[in-house]
C-alpha cells in the first residue's frame, strides 16, 4: 500500500505544470499573476534551481511583455514557459499569434488557464480557440500527472516543429491537488540562436514564407495528434453512442463508471488539432456522438462542420450539456441519460456570503471618501478596474460603475468625459496601472480629458495573493513622465485621521478640468500582516541565536 | 475504502489546514487523494469550500458528485449547511457552532441549529469555546478535525502523526496544543 505514494509529490495542477517544466530543462518562466494560473510561477520561485539563479523567475508588467520575453528566450535556444489566465491571453494575443508565424527555437510552451463558471474572472472564454487561431498544437491535460508530463512533451513537440505549443487547463485542474510521479531532471539547453537568422523577422516577404511553413506543418500536427499517447480510443460494444471527452471532462465521465464498465466507445482527447483517424472511426461506427468538454463547444462545433453528414452530435449546442458553466460528474451523468437522485435541498436559512474587502483594508476608506466627495453629483461616473477594489461594486459601498478589462478604468473614464460626463473618475490599482493603465493615461493627457484617476496603491498585487507589484515606488514619476502636471499628482494617506485634508484634495482634483491623479497609498492589510509575521519570526530566531 | 469530504468555512478560517492534515495522513496510509481548493476572489471573507476525496482505488473526478459526499467538515455553522445537497443519506455533518458573522443578514442561530439537527448524522460542537478553554483559540479547526476523525477512515495515529509533521516547525508547544485540541474534539464526537 505504502509504495503507491513512493516518489510521488502532492501538488496542485498548477504546481505539476511548474515542476514538469523545471524537470524538463526549463531556463525561464515569465508571467503576470492571474487566478487560476498564479501558482505556476510561485512554485518555480520556491525551487532550489530558481533560488540559485539557474532558472529565471519573476513577475512581468503584463502578459504581453511576458509572452515577448519568453519568445526572446526561445529565440536564444532555451526552454521557457509563459503562464497566464485566459483573459491574459487576450493581452498577449498579438505576440502569441505572431509567435506562431516566427515559430520557436528553444521549446516554448504557453500556458493559459481558463475559468469556466467564472470563479474569479469576468468571462469564461476558451483558450483552445486561440490555439486554433494561431494554428499551433494544443495540449489539454485531464489530470495532474498529465499536466506534469505534458510540459516536457510540449517542449519536445515545440522543438521538433520549431513552433510554440499551447497548454490549456481549467480552474478545477489548476487548483486541485493529487499525487504526481516525477521524472529525472533534464539539463537546460545551451544558448543556440536559430539556424535561419531571418526566422524571426516578420517583414511581409519573410512572413509569407513563414506562414506557408506553418500551413505546411498542419498535416504533420494532425499526424502527431493521431499517434499521441494523449489521444486514446477505447472501444465499446454499444455503438448507439460514441463519446468524445476532452481534458478534465474524461474524469467526470469515468466518475460515472467506477468499475470502468462503460459500454460505449470513448475517444479521450488531450492533444489538438483533433486526431482525424480516431474521429473518423468513432463517427463511422457510432449512431450518435456526445461531446463532453469544459469551456466552449469547441470540438462540438468542429465536428458538426467537419463531418456534417447527418449524424446527431450532442453537447452544449443542443442542450444535452448546459451551454455555460463548468462540467461536473452530475452534469455528465445527466447528459448520458443516467438517473441522478437529488437528496436534499440547501435550507433557505443559508444566506449568500459574497467576498468582501478585508477588515482594515485601505480601499474601504478610499471608497467611503470617494462616495462622500461625489455625493453632490449624479450617480454613474466611476469607472473601476480589475482587483480587490472591484468589490467596491458591492454593498455597503456601491461605489463603482464598471469593471471590464485590465486598464479600462482610465480609458473608459476618458471616453465618458469626452462625451460630456464631467467629472469622470477612474479607480485603478497600482499593479493594474502598470499592467495596462499607463498608455490610457497618456491618451487622456494628450487630449487633456477632464478625468480624475485614483491609483489605489497598496504596494502589491493583492487579489491574486500578494505578488510583487511592478509599480511600487514608481507611480508619481510615471504619471509625471506621461505628462500629468506635477501639482495634479496628489498622494494621500487613506486613513480616517486624514479625512478632512483628503476630502479637500479629492474635491479640488475632481473639480479640476484636466487630468489629475490621486494616489491613496497604504500597504495591503494582508501583505502587512504577512510581513510583520515574517519579521517576528526573524527576530525570534535572532534572539534564540544570541 | 472511499471517503468524499467537503470542508467548509469562510475565507481565512483555515479549512486548508484541516485538509493538509487529512492529506498527509492519507498519504501515509497509502491512499489515493484528490483535493480541489478555492483560490482567488472568494478567499476574501466569502464562503469557501474544498472537495477532498480519499480512496484505496484510483479517483477519477476532482469534484465530488452531488449526493455522494460522506462527510461535511465545517468550521462555521451556516457554511455547514451550504453543501448539504451534496451529502449522502448516510453521510455525516460535523460542524462548529460558533458563527462567523460578517454579513448583515446572517440568519437567526436557532434556525441554523434547527437545520443542522435535522441532518440525522450530525456532530455540532462549540469548537471555539473548547479551543479557548484549552488556551489556544487558534486551534478550533483541530478540535473540529478531532470531532470528524471517527468518520474519516484514516487511523487516529496517522492523523496525529500528520499534525506533528505539519506543526513541527512551529515548536513542541504548538504541536501539543493542536494534539490536545484534536483529542478534545474526538472525545466530544464520541459522546
Amino acid at each position: 500500500m505504502k509504495d503507491r505514494n513512493m516518489g510521488k509529490i502532492m501538488v496542485l495542477g498548477d504546481e505539476a505544470i511548474a515542476q514538469g517544466a523545471v524537470d524538463a530543462g526549463l531556463s525561464g518562466i515569465y508571467a503576470y499573476p492571474g487566478t487560476p494560473s498564479t501558482e505556476i510561477m510561485e512554485h518555480i520561485m520556491r525551487t532550489k534551481e530558481a533560488k540559485e539563479g539557474k532558472i529565471r523567475t519573476g513577475w512581468a508588467s503584463n502578459e504581453k511583455t511576458a509572452m515577448e520575453a519568453a519568445l526572446g528566450m526561445s529565440y536564444s535556444g532555451k526552454r521557457t514557459i509563459v503562464t497566464m489566465k485566459h483573459v491574459g491571453l487576450n493581452v498577449a494575443a498579438d505576440a502569441f499569434i505572431n509567435s506562431a508565424i516566427t515559430g520557436a527555437n528553444g521549446g516554448l510552451v504557453v500556458v493559459s488557464a481558463d475559468d469556466p463558471s467564472m470563479h474569479s474572472s469576468q468571462n469564461e472564454q476558451d483558450s483552445r480557440f486561440y490555439g486554433k487561431f494561431a494554428m499551433i498544437p494544443i495540449l489539454e491535460p485531464s489530470n495532474q500527472q498529465e499536466a506534469y508530463d505534458m510540459v516536457g512533451y510540449g517542449f519536445d513537440l515545440s522543438e521538433k516543429f520549431r513552433v510554440p505549443v499551447l497548454l490549456r487547463i481549467t480552474t478545477r485542474l489548476a487548483h486541485s491537488r493529487s499525487g504526481v510521479v516525477v521524472k529525472e531532471k533534464k539539463e537546460q539547453n545551451p544558448l543556440r540562436l536559430p539556424s535561419d537568422p531571418k526566422q524571426f523577422i516578420l517583414l511581409p516577404a519573410i512572413a509569407r514564407k513563414r506562414y506557408k511553413h506553418l500551413l505546411g506543418n498542419q498535416g504533420a500536427f494532425i499526424v502527431e495528434s493521431e499517434t499521441s499517447q494523449y489521444n486514446r480510443y477505447f472501444d465499446g460494444k454499444d455503438k448507439s453512442l460514441g463519446i468524445i471527452a476532452c481534458g478534465i471532462a474524461y474524469n467526470y465521465l469515468m466518475e460515472n463508471f467506477p468499475e470502468r464498465d462503460i459500454l460505449h466507445p470513448v475517444l479521450k482527447i488531450g492533444q489538438y488539432p483533433l486526431p482525424e483517424n480516431h474521429l473518423n472511426k468513432l463517427y463511422n461506427e457510432c449512431d450518435e456522438i456526445l461531446v463532453l468538454e469544459d469551456g466552449y463547444p469547441f470540438v462540438e462545433e468542429l465536428i458538426k462542420s467537419y463531418f456534417d453528414l447527418g449524424k446527431k452530435v450532442k453537447g452544449r449546442l443542443d442542450g444535452t450539456v448546459p451551454r455555460d458553466g463548468e462540467l461536473n460528474p452530475v452534469r455528465v451523468a445527466v447528459a448520458l441519460g443516467m438517473e441522478v437522485s437529488h437528496k436534499r435541498d440547501i435550507p433557505s436559512v443559508v444566506a449568500p456570503r459574497p467576498p468582501q474587502l478585508c477588515k482594515g483594508c485601505p480601499h474601504i476608506y478610499s471608497y467611503r471618501a470617494l462616495n462622500e466627495a461625489l455625493a453632490g453629483l449624479s450617480k454613474g461616473r466611476v469607472f473601476a478596474d480589475i482587483g480587490c477594489y472591484t468589490l467596491g461594486a458591492l454593498e455597503p459601498f456601491d461605489a463603482i460603475n464598471s469593471c471590464v478589462d485590465m486598464g479600462a478604468s482610465i480609458t473608459m473614464a476618458k471616453g465618458a468625459a469626452d462625451s460630456g460626463l464631467v467629472p469622470s473618475v477612474a479607480v485603478i490599482g497600482d499593479s493594474t496601472f502598470t499592467h495596462s493603465g499607463m498608455t490610457g493615461l497618456l491618451d487622456a493627457v494628450n487630449d487633456n480629458s477632464p478625468i480624475t484617476v485614483f491609483i489605489l496603491d497598496n504596494g502589491t498585487t493583492a487579489m491574486t495573493g500578494g505578488q510583487k507589484s511592478q509599480a511600487t515606488g514608481k507611480i508619481e514619476r510615471i504619471c509625471e513622465a506621461l505628462g500629468v502636471e506635477k501639482e495634479h499628482i496628489r498622494v494621500v494617506e487613506p486613513m480616517p485621521k486624514e479625512h478632512e485634508k483628503n476630502m479637500k484634495i479629492f474635491k479640488e482634483e475632481i473639480e479640476y478640468e484636466g487630468v489629475s491623479v490621486i494616489i491613496p497609498r497604504r500597504e495591503c492589510i494582508v501583505t502587512a500582516s504577512k510581513r510583520l509575521r515574517e519579521l517576528k519570526k526573524i527576530k525570534q530566531k535572532e534572539t534564540v541565536g544570541v | 475504502m472511499k471517503r468524499d469530504i467537503i470542508l467548509a468555512g469562510v475565507g481565512g478560517q483555515g479549512i486548508l489546514t484541516i485538509a493538509n492534515v487529512i492529506g498527509l495522513a492519507s498519504i501515509e496510509a497509502g491512499l489515493f487523494i484528490k483535493q480541489a481548493e478555492v483560490h482567488g476572489m472568494s478567499q476574501r471573507g466569502g464562503d469557501v469550500h474544498s472537495d477532498m476525496r480519499i480512496s484505496d482505488k484510483e479517483i477519477a473526478s476532482d469534484l465530488i458528485p452531488e449526493g455522494q459526499c460522506d462527510l461535511i467538515i465545517a468550521v462555521e455553522p451556516m457554511e455547514s449547511l451550504r453543501y448539504v445537497d451534496m451529502l449522502d443519506d448516510e453521510g455525516w455533518l460535523v460542524t462548529n457552532t460558533t458563527p462567523y458573522v460578517n454579513i448583515d443578514n446572517y440568519p437567526d442561530m436557532a434556525d441554523v441549529m434547527k437545520e443542522i439537527e435535522s441532518i440525522p448524522n450530525h456532530v455540532a460542537i462549540d469548537a471555539d469555546k473548547i479551543a479557548k478553554a484549552l488556551g489556544s483559540h487558534r486551534s478550533a479547526n483541530m478540535v473540529i478535525l478531532g470531532a470528524a476523525s471517527p468518520f474519516l477512515g484514516v487511523s487516529e495515529e496517522k492523523l496525529k502523526n500528520a499534525i506533528k509533521k505539519l506543526f513541527g516547525s512551529k515548536g513542541d508547544k504548538i504541536v501539543e496544543l493542536n494534539l490536545k485540541a484534536f483529542d478534545e474534539g474526538r472525545k466530544r464526537a464520541n459522546l
